[in-house]
């Protein structure tokens, strides 16, 4: 890595920590960011000639708050302006100093709190993920309205207006108690969750997009599970993110078209990232305490450990969706459910099990589409392609409606041939 | 004389690296191992998986308690390593416990083997992914 290259990957991984701990000093969101950028500049312009510190995030908190007290006294004109020279570290005592007085446990609450403003309730999904990635992890606005397909300036103005949202709101700077930073946890797991499937399950704009969400949300996670090590639901939450990236280059033909699992070539799937959650899925089931996470990433590690598709150990995955349904029921996990059903049990048996959720889904592409599909191994192909056609009309991306037409396509051919 | 040599490296900035930078820098270090095992100067090599998928337990305990996460102990030094094969994290904490129990201080951490070279750099392509189950 070249020097610059270096401190760039520094800088955004201090990040969190230095937002964090400069959004407990001056509790206000944009002040914060305003250090981070000036401590940036001056990292820039330092860290090349002097060498990088020995503790980047200690000494970008430390700049970073000099220059946002300057800022203040120059504003005040109750002092002069100090020389350029004074502003910056020439030793490294203080920021040893500094490093032993922020305890770890700190930075540790300061990472979460600066997570857990970007889960306001008040937001929208789609901006709690826009201002995440906007504020935490330091995406550009460019960026972040390219991985959502809309202009740079809608982007710009989301932002802004969450942004404002979450200076109105009242943030407790406070150390969280035992019960506060759980909820906090829950939060920002779900944040990381969404912002992952963003990239993953979407399929317009370019996947080279939305494969940077997927690892964005992938670094958060294990960010937060370095801070929580402890917590089995943050370890399933990785495991099941890093078992359905791993199949990420299978996911896609080469015509950007959606391979499905049972269709998908294995040999492309990352064995690293499988053994990473293999070992993560382990770890979290010897806390006995099950949590929605762990078990959809013990589901994934059933598919990510069959060699083919025809070796899939469908009575586990049906015994895990029983256990998922359980801990959080969803007409949805219902639906995921009934395709392990239907292939212990047949379509006509998951049919009926999907059948009385049909009030719930209507506005659900993948019901549609499972019923199409079952409907078809059982041979009522006038049915099945009218809930194929339902399924079109719903489809999000043009990737998932091309799906159900080869559906289509496919009946088409087989009742001109049979 | 035989020597060891550890890695040492933020794990967050570790992170921040794409799969293309991972991928670039393997390859030059996998560069240099080939040179070194042409010198017959290369033993085993292996990649350890992120911090956050040890364990560690307490030594010189009966029945230690077995703890998540990243050692965090400074004031202790790294003495040695073990490698053990087993097919669980079960066995392997079982396998550790055994070993911690001969000893009086200090903690034994296990971690999963990212990718492993039993014997000197492989010679082209990604190395294979340690066994996990």
């Amino acid at each position: 890595m070249t020097d610059m290259a270096w401190i760039t990957a520094a800088l955004t991984a201090a990040r969190p920590q230095v937002l964090g701990a400069l959004l407990r000093y001056f509790r206000v969101l944009d002040a914060a960011e305003d250090a981070f950028q000036e401590a940036c500049l001056r990292a820039l312009k330092t860290w090349p000639v002097k060498g990088p510190p020995r503790d980047p995030a200690a000494w970008l908190i430390f700049v970073g708050r000099n220059f946002a007290l300057d800022e203040v006294r120059r504003r005040s004109r109750q002092t002069e302006l100090p020389a350029e020279e004074e502003l910056v570290i020439d030793d490294e005592d203080p920021q040893e100093e500094l490093a032993e007085r922020l305890d770890a446990s700190h930075y540790r609450d300061d990472i979460l709190r600066l997570l857990f403003v970007c889960c306001h309730p008040d937001l929208p999904t789609s901006q709690q993920i826009a201002v995440a990635l906007r504020i935490v992890s330091g995406l550009t606005v460019k960026e972040i309205a390219r991985a959502f397909l809309v202009s740079e300036s809608a982007m710009e103005q989301r932002i802004t207006r969450a942004k404002a949202r979450i200076t109105a709101a009242e943030v407790p700077f406070d150390t969280p108690g035992a019960p506060e930073r759980a909820e906090r946890l829950t939060a920002v797991s779900m944040m990381i969750y969404l912002i992952f499937n963003e990239g993953y399950s979407a399929s317009g704009g370019s996947a080279h997009v939305r494969v940077s969400l997927c690892e964005e949300a992938i670094r958060l996670n294990r960010l937060l599970l370095r801070l929580f090590p402890g917590e089995s639901e943050i370890m399933g939450l990785l495991a099941l993110l890093l078992l359905q990236h791993a199949r990420a280059s299978a996911r896609l033909d080469s015509e950007n078209n959606i391979v499905l699992l049972e269709d998908q070539d294995r040999g492309l799937w990352d064995r690293e990232l499988i053994a990473e959650g293999l070992a993560l899925v382990e770890k979290a089931i010897r806390h006995h305490r099950v949590g929605t996470y762990q078990v959809q990433a013990a589901i994934a590690a059933v598919h990510a450990q069959s060699p083919t598709a025809a070796d899939t150990d469908w009575s586990e995955i049906d015994r895990l969706y029983e256990v998922l349904e359980a801990l959080q029921p969803s007409p949805v996990v219902t639906l995921n459910r009934a395709v392990a059903v239907s292939k212990l049990r047949g379509p006509a048996e998951a049919l009926k099990m999907i059948e009385p959720l049909a009030p719930k889904l209507t506005g659900y592409f993948y019901f549609y589409g499972l019923k199409g599909a079952l409907l078809t191994q059982l041979g009522q192909i006038d049915e099945a392609r009218a809930n194929f056609n339902k399924a079109i009309s719903l489809a999000n991306t043009a990737a998932e409606a091309a799906h159900i037409r080869s559906h289509l396509d496919r009946l088409q051919k087989d009742s001109e041939t049979g | 004389m035989l020597y060891s040599i550890l890695c040492y490296e933020s794990e967050a900035l570790a992170a921040g690296r794409t799969k293309q930078e991972d991928d670039a820098m393997m390859g030059r270090l996998r560069g240099v191992l080939q040179n070194l095992q042409a010198e017959g100067k290369l033993g085993p090599t292996a990649r350890l998986m992120p911090t956050t998928t040890a364990t560690h337990i307490r030594s010189g305990k009966e029945s230690p308690a077995v703890i998540d996460g990243p050692f965090a102990e400074t004031k202790e030094q790294l003495l040695g390593f073990y490698l053990i094969d087993c097919p669980t994290l079960e066995e392997a904490i079982a396998a550790a416990k055994l070993l911690g129990r001969e000893k009086s201080h200090g903690t034994l951490e296990i971690r999963p083997v990212a990718v492993f070279n039993p014997l000197g750099a492989p010679v082209a392509g990604r190395p294979e992914a340690g066994r996990s189950k």
